[in-house]
């Protein structure tokens, strides 16, 4: 009862700072929405008992990530050239949002068609590092592993050259 | 989570993804934009978490920070071309970025 309770009051609170990050005028508070959202979903992946991925998720993305996000954001200096929005109710809103139901409404009713049972216990050990660990570096997800670490080499090398003035 | 089951782990996923996907269609800030897809993907990996548990089984874990190492990159790679579109145009609306127009 009281795991329920936690579960629908971080997913309330997760869905309602993503819904902050895509309403706010100013990037900066978007982007601090985001954290928020970011926090909270590593908690719900706690509760999923997800917890090396909970951790990752705090590092990756409430560390790395937004920190270049807020830099950038900094680094425009965006003051006085902020297009004006939200509340943006022109033909171009309305289509996206028409198109967004329309998406989230395929999802819904495809999620309302599995017939799932519900979840069991799992193994005290599920999901820590040494599982995760096990499987990636240890049978099926090595290669695919090797190529994002190639992927990551890639994506660096080519933000450097691609902000970088003269070469 | 014996007691809450895969559904509402989905739902909020999916809400998630719709949240992003809005955020992509109606924002005119290109930062915003690159925000709105990060949502999508956490999204996803909502989704990835939920049915690794679901199932018992920790492969679900992997795609999840596969997923994340993708995102690594993709927020990379979008803000260096974010810092180029703004010192051509010095501006983040999407609607000034017509140069490939016809």
């Amino acid at each position: 009862m009281l795991q329920a309770v936690i579960f629908y009051l971080l997913a309330i609170a997760t869905v309602l700072s993503g819904l902050a990050v895509i309403t706010r005028r100013n990037p900066i508070a978007s982007a601090v929405s985001l954290v928020v959202t970011f926090f909270f979903l590593a908690a719900l992946y706690v509760m999923l008992g997800a917890h090396f991925v909970a951790v990752t998720q705090v590092l990756v993305y409430a560390g790395a990530v937004m920190v270049l996000f807020v830099f950038v954001i900094m680094l425009l200096n965006l003051r006085g050239t902020d297009p004006r929005e939200l509340p943006d109710l022109a033909p171009r809103g309305l289509v996206g949002l028409a198109v967004a139901g329309f998406i989230g409404m395929g999802l819904v009713v495809s999620i309302d068609a599995l017939r799932l049972v519900d979840m069991g216990p799992v193994a005290d050990d599920f999901g820590t590092i040494q599982q995760v660990g096990t499987i990636i570096f240890d049978g099926t997800y090595l290669l695919p592993f090797e190529v994002a670490s190639a992927l990551l080499t890639v994506a660096m090398v080519g933000a450097v050259v691609l902000a970088k003035r003269e070469i | 989570m014996d007691q809450v089951g895969l559904y509402p782990v989905l739902f909020t996923s999916a809400l998630l993804f719709g949240l992003g996907v809005t955020g992509v269609l109606t924002r005119r800030n290109v930062l915003i934009v690159l925000m709105s897809i990060e949502l999508m993907l956490n999204g996803v990996n909502l989704a990835f978490v939920g049915f690794a548990r679901h199932l018992g089984q920790v492969d679900g874990h992997a795609f999840a920070i596969f997923v994340m190492a993708v995102a690594a990159a993709e927020a990379a790679v979008g803000l260096a071309l974010v810092l180029l579109l703004f010192r051509h145009k010095t501006s983040v609306d999407l609607e000034t970025f017509d140069l490939l127009r016809g």
